[in-house]
C-alpha cells in the first residue's frame, strides 16, 4: 500500500448548469476506496451545491445533493465550505445541507463533515494538499 | 519526474486537449515520464475515431494516437462519463447492446480509479480544462 | 512548499484569475494559459487589481498563446514573464503542486 496522500477536490462551479459538479463527485465517492486522505473544497460558486432544499422535478435533472449526505458512510469528514464565498451570494450555514460521519476515534460519535472556514484557512489547506483535483 | 494528467473538456470546443497535449510533448522532450493521460468530463470525446477534421486543421485524436504508441503513454477514458456520452469501445458496444463502437487505437476504457492511482503514483498532477 | 496556478479563462470573462489571486500564497507561482493571458495585460480595467494581488507571486503567461491572439510581450504588465511550454513544464516540476483554476 503506497503512502498515503492528501488529495484535494476543489468545486468552485454551481450544480445543475453543467455537469462537473455531479461528476467531481463520483471521483470522490469512488476515491473513497483508495484510503487517501481526503477532502473538498467549495469556493465561488462551488458553494450552491451544498443549499438545502434542491427539487429538480422541473427540470428534468435527477437531484444529486442527497449523495453529499452519503460522504459522512465513506469517511469523508472534510468539506470545506469559504465563508466569504457564502457571504457574497448572501448564504449562510443555515442554507446548507447537513453531513454527518461517524467518528470512530470517539465512540462513533456523530461529527459535522461541512466546515464553514475563512478564505485564508481555504487557502491554507490547497497549500498542504498533494494532490489537487479541479473541476 | 512523473507527471499526471487530467483533460476534462473536449476535441475543438475548447483548448484544453491541445494544450495538454502540447504540455506532455513538452515533458516528454525534457525528459520527464508521462504515465498516463486521464480523459473525463467531455474530455472523452477526444477518444473518437471518427473524427474527420477539414484537412488543414490538426487532428487531435490522431496526435493522442501517435503519442500513445510513440512514447507508451496510457491514455484512459473514464468509463462513466463515457457511457454518458455515447463513447463506446467493443466490449462497451456488446455489453450494452449497441450496434457501434468508437473508441480509437491507444485510447482505453476504464474506471475513475484510475484517475485516483495517477494521482497516487506520480509526483504532479496536471489539469486542462475549462 | 509553494503552488504553481493556472488560469486559463480572461478575467474580463470570469472570477477566475482573481479567485486564483486571492488564494494564492507568498512564494507560488500563477501561470496564465489559453484565454488567461489577457490577465497579463497592462493598460486594462483589472490591470491595477491583478498587479496589486500578485505582488507576493510570481506571474507568467504562456508565450505561445500569447503570440497566437497578437499580443505582443511589451503589452504586459511589468514583470510579467512570458514562458514557451518547455517552460511550463519547469514551472509544474519546480513547485510541489499544480492547481487549475477552470
Amino acid at each position: 500500500m503506497s503512502d498515503v496522500k492528501k488529495f484535494l477536490y476543489v468545486n468552485r462551479r454551481a450544480p445543475y448548469g453543467t455537469i462537473y459538479a455531479l461528476e467531481s463527485l463520483e471521483v470522490v465517492l469512488i476515491g473513497a476506496a483508495f484510503e487517501q486522505d481526503v477532502a473538498l473544497a467549495f469556493v465561488d460558486d462551488g458553494v450552491f451545491q451544498l443549499t438545502k432544499g434542491q427539487n429538480t422535478d422541473g427540470i428534468g435533472v435527477k437531484n444529486f445533493s442527497p449523495t453529499f449526505r452519503a460522504l459522512g458512510d465513506y469517511d469523508v469528514q472534510k468539506l470545506f465550505v469559504e465563508r466569504e464565498s457564502l457571504e457574497e451570494r448572501g448564504l449562510s450555514e443555515d442554507d446548507l445541507i447537513e453531513v454527518v460521519y461517524e467518528d470512530e476515534d470517539d465512540d462513533w460519535e456523530e461529527k459535522p463533515a461541512i466546515h464553514v472556514v475563512s478564505r485564508a484557512e481555504i487557502s491554507d489547506v490547497m497549500a498542504g494538499a498533494d494532490v489537487v483535483l479541479s473541476f | 519526474m512523473k507527471i499526471g494528467i487530467l483533460v476534462s473538456e473536449g476535441p475543438y470546443t475548447h483548448q484544453a486537449a491541445d494544450s495538454a497535449y502540447k504540455f506532455v510533448s513538452a515533458a516528454l522532450a525534457a525528459g520527464h515520464e508521462v504515465p498516463r493521460v486521464f480523459f473525463y468530463h467531455d474530455g472523452v470525446n477526444v477518444a473518437t475515431r471518427l473524427s474527420v477534421p477539414p484537412q488543414d486543421e490538426r487532428h487531435i485524436q490522431q496526435q493522442w494516437t501517435a503519442l500513445a504508441k510513440e512514447h507508451g503513454v496510457d491514455l484512459v477514458v473514464c468509463i462513466a462519463a463515457a457511457q454518458r456520452r455515447g463513447m463506446l469501445d467493443a466490449n462497451e458496444a456488446e455489453r450494452q447492446g449497441k450496434d457501434a463502437n468508437n473508441i480509437a487505437d491507444g485510447f482505453r476504457i476504464s474506471g475513475l480509479g484510475q484517475l485516483i492511482e495517477m494521482g497516487i503514483q506520480t509526483d504532479r498532477l496536471v489539469t486542462f480544462g475549462d | 512548499m509553494s503552488t504553481l496556478h493556472t488560469v486559463n479563462k480572461s478575467p474580463f470573462a470570469t472570477q477566475a484569475l482573481i479567485s486564483c489571486l486571492n488564494h494564492a500564497k507568498s512564494g507560488d507561482a500563477v501561470l496564465m494559459i489559453e484565454d488567461g493571458v489577457y490577465g497579463g495585460l497592462g493598460g486594462t480595467g483589472m490591470t491595477e487589481i491583478v498587479t496589486e494581488l500578485g505582488k507576493s507571486v510570481s506571474l507568467y503567461v504562456l508565450a505561445p498563446d500569447l503570440a497566437a491572439r497578437g499580443i505582443d510581450t511589451n503589452r504586459l504588465i511589468d514583470g510579467i514573464e512570458g514562458v514557451d511550454y518547455a517552460g511550463f513544464v519547469d514551472l509544474v516540476a519546480k513547485h510541489d503542486r499544480t492547481q487549475s483554476w477552470l
